[in-house]
């Protein structure tokens, strides 16, 4: 089967984001950007279903400025086989991704797509359900383990009270949690490699898609800062404190 | 505005994420609840008690034993025909389920909302919480997830709400439920817990961390949790990670031990009321938001910490 994965462009999750003074929004100028980290958990996961054999091709997908080529040639370097940048330069909501990525898969007919849970940017937690709801697929969230049979697809998913898991009769959507896999790093003999992969350029036009928020952002804020505290120099000290705030008796 | 909210509930009993949920609710209008499981009848009537509690709605089927999102989305979607708003909580349960709903009456979702603003505006958390968007919403219906420590918990009791039955719809016939690894715990949920001690990478193995963590939290009532790296070791499950990507937490007091912490960290933990680090690295991070710290030895600390409560 093939795969298709949705990868996305966003600050480095090393990068402690900084708020513009005039509340407009978070200073992305100059501050290094990154695949979205569960966007590599699920090309990893995709290179892995290829290895064993489940799947045939991976395609990459990403939305975005043209600054996501570089991250599309990272997911083309990992093992991806051939990726597709829908080019703009407007933010687009996770509503207006799930709808672009509805229109890729009609046109590539993938078994299985993989997403990350959640973009650290604007940590929405949505896109993936939502192209499931989109496509009328079922789905496989926050996914920790991934087995594929046939078209069938069984996910382990990580539920606040543990571990549950679903089959889904594929076609579906799966996507990752932080401890599906842990990625690969693209060797330097891949990344040359993945620089003459193919990658085509469309936008969100090509797909009928429009792209207009329907969520406008008023302002952003830095939230309130916590002061630091106290010392305290011994544990006996500690177990003052604790009993001063009624916790311990 | 007419809202509807959905109930989570296990082993009968409604989560505590939905009374806060609910009290977001009434901040926009009159609260409706969707109740959808199997032989669900006694959480129906315990919804009805929720203080502001008006219709609920119950979907009882079979299929709806383990509220796939595929089966109990177009029964929401069904009820939003006379709702303006839906809610959820910010749970895995919420997180699944809401976006489905959102694209199938297509309307953007406001994920993990802080507060209501007004009929249309709310704040919500973006980078790990390290920047408070106000977003107002353009479309005619909302679809929301509610952050749980965000919002006070409305009252179990004192609601007079009237159940009517929901058409439960079929299976689609596109996903089932295999089986599920439920942790249990006698400690109290790490989202409502007045304490809690979270482990780090620090404790080194699973047999050191429960050998310090646990009797501690037993000293202090407290619910364990644990930072991303303990968990990856397999110090502890992955229903105890606190943080951006884990569980929002905020207890009146949280203890990080052996945790550096990393801004995904805090983002789980940050609106605790009373945070105290327990470190042997005096510039550790976790000492810019803690409100007590003891640089030392978690080794030598804890278990004299034990002792001594
Ligand atoms: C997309 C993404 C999402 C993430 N989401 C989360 C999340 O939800 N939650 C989360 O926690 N992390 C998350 N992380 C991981 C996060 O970035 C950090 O890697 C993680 O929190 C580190 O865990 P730690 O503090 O236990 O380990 P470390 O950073 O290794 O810190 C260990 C600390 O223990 C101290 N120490 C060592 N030995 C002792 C001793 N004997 N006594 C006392 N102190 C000692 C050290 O000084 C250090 O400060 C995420 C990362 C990514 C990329
Ligand atoms: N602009 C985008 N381009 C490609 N994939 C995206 C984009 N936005 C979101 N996604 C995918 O959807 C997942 C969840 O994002 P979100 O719903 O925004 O938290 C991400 O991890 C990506 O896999």
């Amino acid at each position: 089967m093939k795969l298709l994965v949705a990868v996305k462009r966003v600050i480095d999750y090393n990068v402690k984001p900084r708020v513009k003074m005039d509340g407009s929004g978070v200073d992305l100028a100059n501050v290094k950007m990154s695949m979205n980290p569960f966007d590599e958990i699920a090309v990893e996961e995709a290179i892995r279903l290829k290895e064993k054999g489940a799947a045939t091709e991976i395609v990459a997908v990403s939305i975005g400025p043209a600054k996501a080529q570089e991250t599309l040639r990272t997911a083309l370097a990992m093992g991806a086989d051939r990726a597709i940048l829908v080019q703009t330069e407007e933010e687009v909501e996770p509503l207006a991704v799930a709808k672009i990525l509805k229109g890729i898969v009609d046109e590539e007919q993938p078994g299985l797509v993989i997403l990350g849970k959640q973009a650290i940017d604007d940590d929405s937690n949505q896109t993936g359900q939502m192209l499931a709801a989109l496509l009328g697929w079922p789905q496989g969230t926050f996914a920790s383990k991934v087995e594929v049979a046939g078209s069938d697809v069984t996910v382990t998913r990580e539920v606040d009270g543990g571990l549950e898991t679903v089959k889904l009769n594929g076609p579906a959507i799966v996507t990752t949690d932080l401890r599906l896999n842990e990625p690969r790093y693209a060797s330097l003999p891949n990344i040359m490699k993945a620089k003459s992969k193919p990658l085509a350029t469309k936008s969100p036009g090509d797909f009928g898609v429009d792209v207009a928020p329907r969520l406008e952002t008023l302002k952003v804020l830095e939230p309130p800062k916590r002061q630091a505290g106290v010392k305290v120099g011994s544990v006996d000290e500690l177990v003052a404190k604790l009993k001063a705030l009624g916790v311990a008796k | 505005m007419k809202t509807l909210v959905l109930v989570e509930h296990e082993g009968g009993a409604i989560k505590d994420a939905t009374l806060a949920t609910v009290t977001a609710a009434s901040q926009l209008g009159d609260v409706d609840l969707l109740v959808a499981g199997s032989g669900i009848g006694s959480v129906a009537d315990a919804a009805a008690k929720i203080a502001g509690a008006g219709t609920v709605h119950v979907a009882d089927g079979a299929h709806l034993e383990h509220q796939l999102a595929e089966d109990v989305a177009p029964i929401i979607v069904a009820l939003m025909g006379d709702h303006d708003a839906f809610l959820a909580s910010a749970t895995t349960t919420g997180k699944n389920v809401a976006p489905r709903v959102a694209a199938l009456l297509d309307v953007m979702q406001i994920s993990d909302i802080l507060s209501v603003e007004g009929e249309d505006t709310f704040t919500r958390p973006i980078y790990a919480g390290n920047a408070i968007a106000t977003v107002r919403s353009k479309d005619a219906k909302k679809v929301i997830t509610v952050r749980g420590t965000a919002f006070d918990k409305a009252s179990r009791e004192g609601g007079s709400g009237s159940v009517s039955e929901a058409d439960a719809g079929a299976s689609s016939g596109k996903s089932s439920f295999v089986g599920a690894e439920v942790s249990k715990s006698e400690r109290p949920e790490l989202t409502s817990a007045k304490v809690i001690v979270s482990g780090g990478r620090a404790l080194g193995s699973s047999e050191q961390f429960h050998a310090l963590i646990d009797p501690l939290a037993d000293k202090l009532g407290a619910g364990v949790g644990a930072s991303r790296a303990a968990v990856d070791a397999g110090y502890a499950p992955n229903d105890y990670q606190v943080g951006q990507t884990g569980k929002i937490v905020a207890p009146e007091v949280y203890l990080a031990i052996g945790i550096s912490g990393a801004i995904q960290h805090l983002a789980g933990m940050k609106d605790s009321k009373t945070i105290i680090a327990i470190n042997k690295d005096e510039e550790a991070p976790i000492f810019q938001v803690a409100d007590v710290g003891l640089v030392g030895d978690l080794f030598k600390i804890v278990p004299e910490l034990t002792e001594k409560l």
